[in-house]
């Protein structure tokens, strides 16, 4: 009794009481490392009449720009933005579906050949940034939303692929068990069995992605892919900040209404 | 003796209602938004010839380029973790405020949260161009767009693991009564200090990967030698520094998974 009292009891090593110092060492060496690279540029002279004139132009948006028949006023730019995020995102959920298959490991399978190098191709589509993706289609389809509608279809396959990939390893195999019992042949259990059980979760994906891909399309056309972006950097470099303001509102306005109708969606399918 | 009846389905289920609906509304939206951006799949297969020539110099990244832009991938850290420190310290009063097992005011905890949707719907790039604009290009900017993003970030992050805390050191302290901020340092810090490191690790990796496209407009970092190399159609160039933030972003996201796992 005495002896496990005053092990309990022992006072901690000196390693132990004194362990966190090193820690606090290596966090200010990091914050120090930090601070010493970066060179501020401190506040420009023309900083406060700039922000004076950002906040001014944000409180007083310019209205006019909401709809003005031209095609190129914000209502029809938001639309063809949520056009881009939705034909890129269908886009690659039905091309992620194979590369998930090919991605998913399952339990009889040796050495995870397959698996390994359906996960190094995705892993090598995600490592390009969208901005990247965006500007290389410009290359190829001359600038546009249809660059963006690439950018996007390709970026968004490897996020989907992974998660779908996942979902199928983690997903319930009860159902194709019971088919195959029953004797079912391989499409027979494909199609009464695992489509019904995973698609809720595909499909589930699929609207967070679009919500993802809202935010993307909103600012690709800063590099001329279309949509939203273009006519934001072109107000942001002539100093337009009433028109900044009311694109930043429709940004904002758009993005919260997709968030909500996506959550409500996603909130009935599981 | 009456017959037993069938169950009959609905008529919405038996014509397969809904399913035929959501298929036309999707098929419609679909033929709509491709309408909208032009999208055609016959340009882009005939220039794809063009897209493969500019796959081919990426497949021979010219390393040479590796010792320009070691500076700025160091410069991209930097930023990410002064954006990540500045945008968690501000986040820790307004996830107090906005957690409702704390606050029992049920009007400025929604105001809060209801700022806190405002400030996440801002996508980082347009942050980016704003406050190159204020404050000039360079990577103040950089760190000040990183802070409010990650803002909004970990402020939810945060509350939603302060509405999980265990509430009975708290009643044990209030019915000694303690101060709330002698309530908070004693009895909610303690709970919640690992999940918050860990949710903290967790938004440094992710601002690595977004700060290296920020310097695309000009708020510092790799970003800037991003869009040099693709102005000057320099694709080999463009290669190594998608290469080189790619094992940075593994560093990165290794360590940090790490410390997380000895964390939790």
């Amino acid at each position: 009794m005495q002896t496990t009292l005053s092990k309990e009891f022992a006072p901690r090593s000196l390693w132990q009481r004194w362990c966190w110092l090193i820690w606090v060492a290596i966090i200010i060496a990091i914050y120090a490392w930090a601070i010493g690279g970066l060179q501020f540029s401190g506040l420009q002279s023309s900083a406060k009449t700039v922000s004076d004139s950002i906040v001014k132009g944000l409180l007083h948006p310019d209205w006019a720009y909401v709809y003005n028949g031209s095609g190129e006023d914000l209502s029809s730019l938001t639309i063809q933005t949520l056009a881009i995020a939705f034909l890129g995102t269908i886009v690659s959920a039905v091309i992620s579906v194979p590369f998930a298959f090919w991605a998913a490991r399952t339990a009889h399978e040796r050495f995870y050949l397959r698996s390994g190098s359906g996960k190094v191709i995705l892993t090598l589509i995600r490592t390009f940034p969208e901005i990247v993706l965006a500007i290389m289609f410009i290359k190829a389809v001359g600038p546009g939303s249809y660059a963006g509608v690439l950018a996007i279809s390709i970026h968004s396959i490897g996020m989907l692929g992974k998660l779908f990939s996942e979902s199928l390893e983690n997903m319930d195999r009860g159902a194709e068990e019971a088919i195959t019992s029953a004797g079912g042949n391989a499409p027979q259990v494909f199609v009464l069995a695992t489509i019904p059980t995973i698609m809720p979760e595909f499909i589930s994906y699929t609207l967070y992605r679009f919500e993802i891909a809202v935010r993307s399309a909103s600012i690709l056309g800063m590099v001329g892919a279309g949509g939203i972006g273009t006519p934001m950097i072109f107000a942001i470099q002539t100093r337009n900040w009433p028109r900044v303001g009311i694109i930043l509102l429709g940004i904002i306005v758009m993005v919260l209404l997709i968030d909500t109708l996506s959550e409500q969606l996603r909130k009935r399918l599981i | 003796m009456s017959t037993p009846e069938i169950p009959q389905r609905p008529w919405r289920q038996r014509y397969h209602v809904s399913a035929i609906a959501w298929t036309v509304t999707i098929v419609v939206l679909l033929i709509l938004s491709s309408m909208a951006t032009g999208a055609n799949f016959g340009m882009f297969l005939a220039n794809i010839n063009q897209f493969t020539v500019l796959l081919v110099q990426m497949s021979h990244p010219a390393w040479a380029y590796l010792s320009v832009i070691i500076q700025p991938l160091y410069e991209t850290i930097q930023m990410a973790i002064l954006g990540t420190t500045i945008g968690a310290a501000f986040a820790i009063p307004f996830s107090l405020l906005a957690a409702s097992n704390l606050v029992g005011n049920q009007v400025l905890r929604n105001l809060i949260r209801l700022f806190l949707d405002l400030v996440r719907t801002l996508p980082d790039l347009l942050l980016a161009a704003i406050f190159v604009a204020v404050f000039g290009i360079g990577s103040t900017a950089g760190v000040i767009t990183l802070a409010i993003f990650s803002f909004g970030m970990v402020s939810k992050l945060f509350y939603e693991v302060i509405e999980t805390i265990d509430m009975g050191p708290l009643e044990a302290m209030k019915s000694v009564g303690a101060s709330k901020v002698t309530i908070i340092w004693y009895a909610v810090l303690p709970q919640i200090l690992n999940q918050f490191v860990s949710y903290f690790l967790y938004t440094l990796e992710i601002n690595v990967r977004a700060s290296t496209v920020l310097g695309y407009l000009g708020a510092g970092g790799i970003g800037v030698y991003l869009q040099r190399s693709l102005d000057q159609f320099n694709y080999s160039a463009t290669a190594v520094i998608i290469l080189a933030t790619l094992v940075v972003v593994m560093v990165i996201d290794g360590v940090s998974n790490h410390l997380r796992r000895v964390l939790l």
